[in-house]
């Protein structure tokens, strides 16, 4: 648990108000438990996963479980399971941490997070005592491997459109479920699934299905381009009789778990992305320091160098915005009457705050892994392309993220559709801080001061960038009041800016926060990973706003808005090519990724 | 049985390191530390001990305030309690300040066994030990790597590592100091339960007064090694052809290596044994 406490802030409202550096959570803030428990799962992966990556790959059975149950040994499957169902109980932190660990190889973090995340959490937050106190010690213990099966071959994205169906029997005393769940993980070990069907064919609702149960079986393992050490087969239903205690949660509201728990899964698949990519750019940082040509290191190329900065760059990038995130989490869950009835309600109120973060964590950090693990393969060369060199394999692994828990498209559409509800509920006031800055381009532009505080002209630029948005979404849901659901390409532009906006600004307050506690002489490298990243993305949220523009206005109105937006976007760009040449010397002293 | 595992922290294996401005140590700034590997190895000797003849394991650590968090892990691992030596006098010490220190801290705590690593990976002196046991009038066995406690706790049968692959074994009264081979047993990882409840452990913090220890007893005054000056050696390249057959050819590039000590770098028993010899002769 961190020393200090952070304010508590709601979800989204960082589009809208300016948050302190004190206020944010990052990994220098980390306990000593906390390091203690990131070193321990990262001897973990060292020592018992990444030595059997070839066996896993190979499909050799039975792997999957022994490594989950040394894990639980340890008490890394537990970490979240609360102490009293033989879990270790701990903070949102400590099971974030081991989340991040997990990612040192995709298929046990795919694995891992099946059971330990999407698998259990529905128990432990739905579950009746009596499913708690049946299901949680085994799965704590991985004698009992859990799996999460919402997907159909028919209904991916569209999950409620699930055609499983489930009628009571007539004695009332089981369920009798139909159909056929798709791409299930761990589908070919676990002995619990946690399944949703429609009960008299409209109603849905979640059901945990034990292995053994008469009717339920398993397909044959999917042949999948990545995560290949990792189990998926479909759950087959048929006339399954699933007996009445194991509903979990209420009839007809199967959807609050399942998307609940999606809220969880996106933000620890996330969390998983930054381990992956720490492991692939310091893989690529050894190969670019060993490889010459033309008489030279490829390190020492301008070329390679621009990659390694900008892989580097985006790491710090991607843990930044998970640890701010979690700290978030973490406050309000502390806020919260642990022994209160109303607890589990008021857990799942406080993930769904951060549903927008969740969304935007899962999408900017699949991007960042996929970016990563291909700028490496490139670092490689033909060497690359090989499979006698792991980055072959991280390239094919990073894949599935962009595509499971929501795929990014449903998760970009949920970013914006998520604020716009909120704004529109009154519970975000995003439509007041939309109004100031339609005033405000149609008044006279105020003249700016001039600060030359570190960082001030970062600062400057991302709170243009807010107005920025604030300018596009305001128009175009002016113009297009209750279709905008409808306007698809708008709504991910728009998602992009916010995703923008977080990244720079959870990386700027992580610098700003150091600078206060260490100086800035000890973040130098780190200062300028954020200008790289504020100063890189300031033209890209320029001309994502004007696609928006462009396209919901036109005439005197779109002139007036584009003369804003030239006054938001305005800048004087640095030397970003010396910034990178600098961050990849650096890389290439220290020879590993170095700045968290 | 009162069992006392002594932790050293260390800059971690991979670091880089300089040389200070005074030209006779190592800049501590932008070093990470690390629990002493042989350490670790005899920590996890003394919690089996315990498992086994039931007691009680205590881990001690001199250091500023960072060894802290060798102490923790070491309470995470399943230490009982620690003891935590620290003083800005300590600075600068050698193995004898620090095992005088050490033997005054725990004069009147009735261990019966204590562990050690056979060597610090920074300094490798392989020495703290040693001296500790002769300041206790203790028996003592080096280079350990099996430790059998006799059922009544009176006795240790120890086997030690001597050099060509040959071993000894001895028995030795306890309460006894033994120094531990690194490798000898699989250290066990810091469960998550067993970090949370390590917080709740206690550690004792003893300074130098509280050792009746002055200032001209501790640092580099009270050391008896005096540091003149630290460098990088100096990399000398070489080609060499090797004659004959394939076959002679390898045999002469075997003896050659190990003759030149290229095994060093492995992480084995071997190279312990190596890195010791290049210190002793
Ligand atoms: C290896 C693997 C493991 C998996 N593990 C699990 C698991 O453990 N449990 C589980 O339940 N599921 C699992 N899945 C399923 C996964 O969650 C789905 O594949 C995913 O949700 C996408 O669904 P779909 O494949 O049916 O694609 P579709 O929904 O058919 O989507 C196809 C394309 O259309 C786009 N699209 C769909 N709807 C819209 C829309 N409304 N607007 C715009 N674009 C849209 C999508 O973004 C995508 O690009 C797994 C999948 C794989 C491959």
């Amino acid at each position: 648990m961190p020393e200090e406490t952070l304010a508590l802030v709601k979800g989204g409202s960082f589009l809208i108000q300016e948050t302190s550096p004190e206020d944010v959570f990052t990994p220098e803030d980390f306990t000593e438990e906390h390091r203690m428990i990131a070193q321990t799962a990262q001897q973990f992966m060292e020592n018992e996963v990444l030595p059997r990556i070839e066996e896993m790959e190979n499909k050799e059975e039975g792997i999957n479980e022994d490594l989950l149950r040394k894990a639980a040994e340890i008490g890394l499957v537990s970490a979240a399971i609360p102490e009293q169902y033989g879990g270790a109980g701990l903070d949102q932190i400590s099971t974030t941490i081991v989340s991040e660990k997990t990612g040192l190889y995709g298929s046990f973090a795919t694995t891992f997070g099946a059971h330990a995340g999407i698998g259990t959490l529905p128990i432990i937050y739905f579950g009746t005592e009596q499913q708690k106190a049946k299901y949680l010690p085994r799965l704590a213990t991985a004698e009992w491997i859990a799996a999460y099966a919402l997907t159909e071959a028919e209904s991916g994205s569209d999950a409620l459109a699930a055609k499983t169906t489930a009628v009571l029997s007539p004695d009332g005393k089981h369920y009798i479920l139909n159909g056929t769940k798709m791409w299930i993980t761990n589908a070919g070990f676990a002995q619990v699934f946690i399944t949703f069907a429609k009960v008299d064919g409209e109603k849905f609702s979640c059901f945990i299905v034990e292995r053994n149960f008469p009717g339920a079986s398993t397909g044959a393992e999917e042949h999948k381009m990545g995560i290949r050490g990792s189990s998926t087969r479909t759950l087959i239903l048929e006339n399954a009789e699933v007996p009445v205690e194991n509903v979990l949660g209420e009839i007809g509201r199967g959807h609050l778990i399942a998307f609940n728990i999606l809220n969880f899964g996106r933000f620890k698949l996330g969390a998983s992305a930054v381990s992956g990519i720490k492991y692939v750019t310091n893989e690529a940082i050894r190969y670019a320091r060993e490889r010459h040509q033309f008489g030279k290191a490829i390190i020492d190329f301008g070329a390679i160098q621009h990659k390694l900065a900008e892989m580097a760059v985006r790491i710090f990038c991607a843990e930044s915005m998970v640890y701010r995130t979690v700290g978030m989490i973490d406050t309000a869950m502390r806020s919260i009457d642990q022994s209160s009835p109303l607890a589990t309600t008021e857990i799942l109120k406080a993930i769904e705050e951060y549903a927008v973060e969740c969304s935007i964590i899962k999408v900017a950090n699949s991007e960042i892994l996929d970016f990563i693990v291909d700028e490496a393969v490139q670092i490689y060369g033909g060497y690359g392309y090989s499979q006698d060199y792991p980055v072959e394999r991280c390239y094919r692994d990073a894949r599935i993220n962009r595509i499971f828990e929501g795929t990014n498209e449903i998760n970009r559409l949920l970013i914006t559709g998520m604020l716009l509800k909120r704004a529109m509920k009154g519970q975000l006031p995003l439509t007041a801080a939309a109004r100031n800055v339609l005033n405000e381009i149609l008044s006279f532009p105020s003249l700016e001061e001039e600060q030359n505080d570190l960082l001030s002209g970062e600062r400057r630029i991302l709170t243009n960038c807010k107005k920025t948005l604030l300018l596009a979404a305001g128009v175009a849901v002016q113009k297009h009041r209750d279709s905008i659901s409808d306007q698809q390409e708008v709504l991910s532009l728009l998602s992009d800016l916010v995703i923008a906006i977080f990244a720079m600004e959870s990386m700027l307050l992580r610098v700003l926060k150091g600078i206060a506690r260490y100086g800035a002489s000890k973040l130098e490298i780190q200062i300028k990973a954020v200008q790289i990243c504020v100063h890189s993305a300031l033209p890209e949220v320029e001309n994502k706003a004007k696609q928006i523009l462009a396209a919901v206005s036109e005439g005197d109105e779109l002139r007036t808005q584009l003369a804003a937006l030239r006054r938001f976007t305005k800048n004087t760009p640095l030397n970003l090519i010396s910034l990178r040449q600098a961050i990849a010397q650096k890389l290439k002293e220290e020879g590993k990724y170095f700045l968290s | 049985m009162r069992i006392l595992a002594c932790l050293k922290q260390v800059p971690e294996k991979d670091s880089r390191y300089k040389i200070d401005d005074t030209a006779t140590g190592i800049r501590e700034e932008d070093l990470v530390f690390e629990t002493n590997e042989s350490d670790v190895y005899a920590l996890e000797e003394a919690l089996r001990l315990k498992e086994k003849l039931g007691g009680e394991v205590v881990v001690l650590s001199l250091g500023e305030e960072r060894v802290l968090k060798t102490i923790k892990s070491g309470l995470a691992m399943g230490a009982d309690s620690a003891l935590h030596l620290t003083d800005p006098a300590f600075r600068g010490s050698d193995a004898f300040v620090i095992a005088t220190s050490i033997a005054r801290a725990i004069s009147d705590q009735n261990f019966d066994v204590i562990f050690t690593g056979v060597q610090s990976e920074d300094m490798a002196f392989a020495q703290t030990g040693t001296i500790l046991a002769q300041l206790l009038g203790w028996s003592h066995a080096t280079i350990v790597m099996e430790v059998n406690v006799s059922e009544d706790g009176k006795n240790a049968r120890v086997k030690r590592e001597l050099e060509s692959n040959l071993f000894e074994v001895v028995e030795i009264p306890l309460p006894a100091v033994l120094t531990i081979q690194s490798g000898i047993n699989q250290p066990r990882y810091a469960t998550l339960k067993g970090i949370m409840q390590a917080k709740k452990k206690g550690i004792r913090t003893l300074s130098a007064q509280d050792l009746g220890l002055k200032n001209s007893q501790l640092g580099s005054m009270g050391s008896v090694v005096d540091h003149q000056k630290m460098f990088f050696p100096e990399k000398k390249k070489k080609t060499v052809i090797l004659e004959g057959t394939p076959e002679e050819a390898a045999r002469t590039l075997m003896e050659r290596l190990h003759k030149e000590r290229c095994f060093s770098r492995w992480p084995s028993a071997e190279r312990n044994s190596l890195c010791l010899a290049r210190f002793w002769f």
